[in-house]
């Protein structure tokens, strides 16, 4: 369990470089910690950005047409005199979707929370392997450069979809072609990044901390790991025959006797397009979980710390997510119910998606229960994960009629969709996310953010991101389909056009309320409250270094002596024992 | 849905449904608010429990939390017991909406006419067999984006792609296939009532995907006819 060899080796590695550079501090750190900050902020502006695309897209959803006033005129030639075109409209919906989950969602839950806590919860001193950790950050930071410089090529960024479904993205602009070797440098770090955590889950774990002592969230990264592990190679290398259909005249997936625009397309012959969707797919659903998965860590610690209860059958949502975690791998055809596939492939797929809806339930069961005879304290962090649970909740059940073959047929490719799959990321893991800045901020950064700022974030977000999701939910149910650049165009889509408005409105709302997040953020940074070591009396590891913890973490190596949610353990005058702290003779 | 009268149907989410006009739609509703209700309860039931727990175990004065750590298998029990009837109702669903999958992708009867369906950017090319009832005879009648087929028919659809990835989507009918290129697909529906219906694209196919829509016009015998001879009055 304990790996001297590798530790060693730390401990020498630390001794040469003890006191690095400004460069080697803050740029081209291999700190755990200055790495976790890094990829932290770069996701939070990536997601911003993300979101601005979208803010500017509900314009044209609410007003179609219309030029958008302002600061229409500003943004070139995607919206001449300030009225979108549908060719920037693609782009925007296809940029959203990408930089929201492979820049934004993914980067802050494995990059951020991952590189930050993982180390500091298992008693380690850095990750196994800190320069490949450091390689992970700034692969990633080049994937995510082509990804926003693509917006300036001509023609502009992707517009095939986050999907790119070929032969549409094979015969698109040039913007796809940066879009596929922006995608293989996000890959390469994701899976850079994975192998990382796990190594330092299985080595570097400290005395005493055995498998079944450690934080739920560093299991909920373990498993996390592994998906993007095995994952992401065949995307990978879809992404490359892709880039090869474009770039080289090869034909993996396109059919012979493809006619564009009138004109035969001569390398076209003998590829599938639907062995693309079948590859894509093989990832991006993990890759669901990949992004529930860390929330999930996330809300944990927070919901036991702010209950003061030990989590309600700990290794009953443990073997709920390693379940989970095998059974992400065989759902992935549940996307492509539409493709043409048989009744005996649906079928199969119809029922692995039922049962995976069964580990689900086991976590938000465990987490419900958890709160049964607690004390709760409404902090800032525990508001936004007592909002995970029932957000998570109908992200979960709106999507039984869409995992059921019959009623998928009805509301595939609609507006339900979109309803449904927000509901898990947006107010389900974004919330768990915010949650998570609010509740390690202060070992981060040595200062408490603004509480009453917080709770004004949370409601404003809460109230506003309902209102933009659950009116999708009708708009689906009515019959509108996706990736519309004008609603009105079908009599159903113009019947129901308040919907849109009501929802652009509620978008830019939340975007609103976001700035005072932001300035949460920074002002803290020089105004907060000065945080002790341990602010929010917690009892796993990460709360026993100094705040904000020094190269190398721990003062003293750690040793581990019990489980890591011992709150209101009977007989005691406090109510939490750390794991660190040894037992009174 | 009733105006004056509150009931269950009045607050229910699928009063937004379009019409059904199709044969096997009935089925796919009642999957749908099968669902819809075993989910509401499910939901409600839970979040109850969830906002009992939030307002009753708020931290107040003088008392401690309970130390559960809920590692018994009876208390196992209280998580697993929900997890085994969230199968049973996954696998009841499972088991009541195979038949209808079955019908609609797998089950088409006997084609009373078979209408060739090709999707490009970004129309639809429309063959309909001309009175001889088949295809590829020189009495077709090709019309773009306009679907012409008799009521109460068992209407054969192949669909056929020149380009990229179509999906043709009718709300009314209940009626979506994706459109792939490279393949010829099978597809049917019937149509139980005469009218107008808004057909359109619902796979992402380019810049003019937004605007791959006609309508389907369901018309009865008579006037099929007619239209098959030319005569009906707002034929294309």
């Amino acid at each position: 369990m304990h790996q001297p060899i590798l530790t060693e080796h730390h401990e020498a590695a630390h001794a040469e470089h003890h006191e690095p550079g400004f460069i080697g501090k803050y740029i081209f750190s291999v700190d755990h910690k200055w790495i976790g900050v890094q990829y932290t902020v770069t996701a939070l502006c990536f997601l911003f950005f993300g979101f601005c695309l979208m803010m500017l897209m509900r314009w044209q959803l609410a007003f179609p047409g219309e030029p958008l006033p302002l600061i229409g005129n500003l943004l070139g030639e995607g919206m001449p005199g300030g009225v979108m075109l549908p060719e920037f409209y693609n782009s925007l919906g296809a940029m959203h979707g990408t930089i929201m989950v492979f820049l934004g969602v993914v980067p802050l839950a494995v990059g951020g929370f991952g590189n930050y806590l993982v180390p500091l919860q298992v008693g380690a001193p850095d990750m196994a392997f800190p320069k490949l950790n450091a390689a992970s950050y700034w692969v990633y930071f080049v994937g995510g450069v082509i990804m926003f410089a693509s917006f300036f090529v001509p023609g502009g960024a992707a517009n095939s979809g986050w999907t790119s479904y070929p032969p549409l993205s094979v015969i698109a602009t040039a913007g796809q072609t940066w879009w596929l070797v922006g995608m293989v440098f996000l890959i390469t770090s994701s899976l850079l990044g994975s192998v990382n955590i796990i190594v330092t889950i299985v080595q570097l774990r400290a005395k005493g901390l055995s498998f079944f002592r450690m934080p739920f969230l560093v299991w909920a990264q373990f498993v996390t790991s592994f998906l993007l592990l095995l994952a992401f190679p065949p995307l990978e290398a879809a992404g490359i025959l892709q880039l090869m259909d474009r770039v080289a005249g090869t034909s993996f997936f396109l059919p012979t006797g493809l006619v564009v625009s009138g004109a035969a397309m001569t390398n076209a012959g003998g590829g599938n397009p639907i062995l693309w969707q079948h590859l894509f797919w093989f990832l991006a659903h993990p890759e669901v979980y990949v992004l529930i998965l860390p929330a999930v860590g996330i809300v944990t610690e927070i919901i036991v710390n702010n209950t003061r209860k030990p989590l309600y059958g700990y290794k009953t949502i443990i073997y709920g997510i390693l379940f989970l975690g095998f059974m992400s791998f065989i759902v992935w055809a549940h996307h492509m119910f539409m493709t043409g596939m048989g009744v005996t492939m649906s079928n199969f797929f119809q029922v692995t998606t039922m049962i995976i809806s069964i580990p689900s339930v086991v976590v938000l069961t465990v987490l419900i229960l958890t709160l049964w005879g607690a004390s709760i304290r409404f902090t800032v962090p525990m508001h936004f994960a007592l909002a995970f649970l029932p957000m998570f909740a109908i992200g979960g059940l709106t999507g039984l009629p869409l995992g059921l073959t019959a009623s998928d047929i009805y509301l595939h490719d609609t507006y339900y969709v979109i309803g449904h799959f927000h509901y898990v990321v947006a107010p389900g893991t974004l919330f768990a996310l915010f949650a998570g800045i609010y509740f390690w901020y202060p070992k981060v950064t040595g200062r408490m953010m603004s509480r009453f700022f917080g709770k004004l974030h949370f409601w404003l977000s809460f109230i506003s991101i309902n209102g933009i999701f659950f009116p999708m939910l009708i708009q689906g149910i009515a019959g509108l389909n996706r990736r519309l650049y004008d609603p009105t165009f079908y009599t159903h889509g113009a019947a129901i056009q308040n919907l849109n408005v009501i929802i652009s409105v509620c978008a830019w709302c939340l975007g609103a309320a976001q700035l005072i997040f932001v300035l949460n953020f920074f002002l803290s940074l020089k105004f907060g409250k000065k945080a002790t070591d341990n602010p929010w009396d917690s009892t796993t590891l990460e709360w026993a270094t100094p705040t904000p913890p020094p190269h190398g973490n721990f003062l003293h190596e750690p040793v581990v002596y019990r489980g890591p949610y011992e709150y209101s353990v009977p007989g005691m005058t406090e109510d939490f024992l750390p794991q660190h702290v040894p037992a009174k003779a | 849905m009733g105006s004056d009268s509150f009931s269950a149907e009045s607050v229910s989410m699928l009063q937004w449904l379009p019409e059904n006009i199709a044969s096997y739609g009935p089925r796919m509703d009642a999957v749908f608010s099968n669902i819809y209700y075993i989910v509401g309860v499910w939901f409600l039931a839970a979040e109850a429990f969830l906002f009992f727990c939030i307002i009753f175990f708020r931290r107040r004065k003088g008392r401690k939390a309970a130390f559960i750590p809920g590692h018994s298998y009876a208390a196992m029990a209280w998580v697993l017991i929900p997890a085994i009837l969230v199968l049973g109702f996954d696998l009841v669903m499972d088991h009541q909406q195979v038949p209808v999958r079955r019908e609609i992708k797998e089950g088409a009867p006997a084609a009373d006419q078979t209408v060739l369906i090709k999707g490009k950017q970004f129309v639809w090319d429309i063959t309909h067999p001309g009175a001889d009832g088949k295809l590829g005879t020189p009495d077709d009648k090709e019309t773009m984006n306009q679907i012409y087929v008799p009521v109460d028919a068992v209407v054969g659809i192949d669909l056929q792609s020149e380009d990229v990835i179509h999906s043709l989507w009718i709300p009314n009918m209940r009626f979506k296939q994706d459109v792939v290129p490279g393949r010829s697909i099978h597809a049917w529906f019937k149509a139980i009532k005469t009218g107008d219906y808004k057909i359109g694209c619902a796979e992402l196919c380019g810049v003019g995907h937004g605007n791959m829509g006609g309508w389907l016009h369901v018309l009865s015998a008579q006037d099929y006819q007619k239209w098959l001879k030319g005569e009906l009055a707002s034929a294309n």
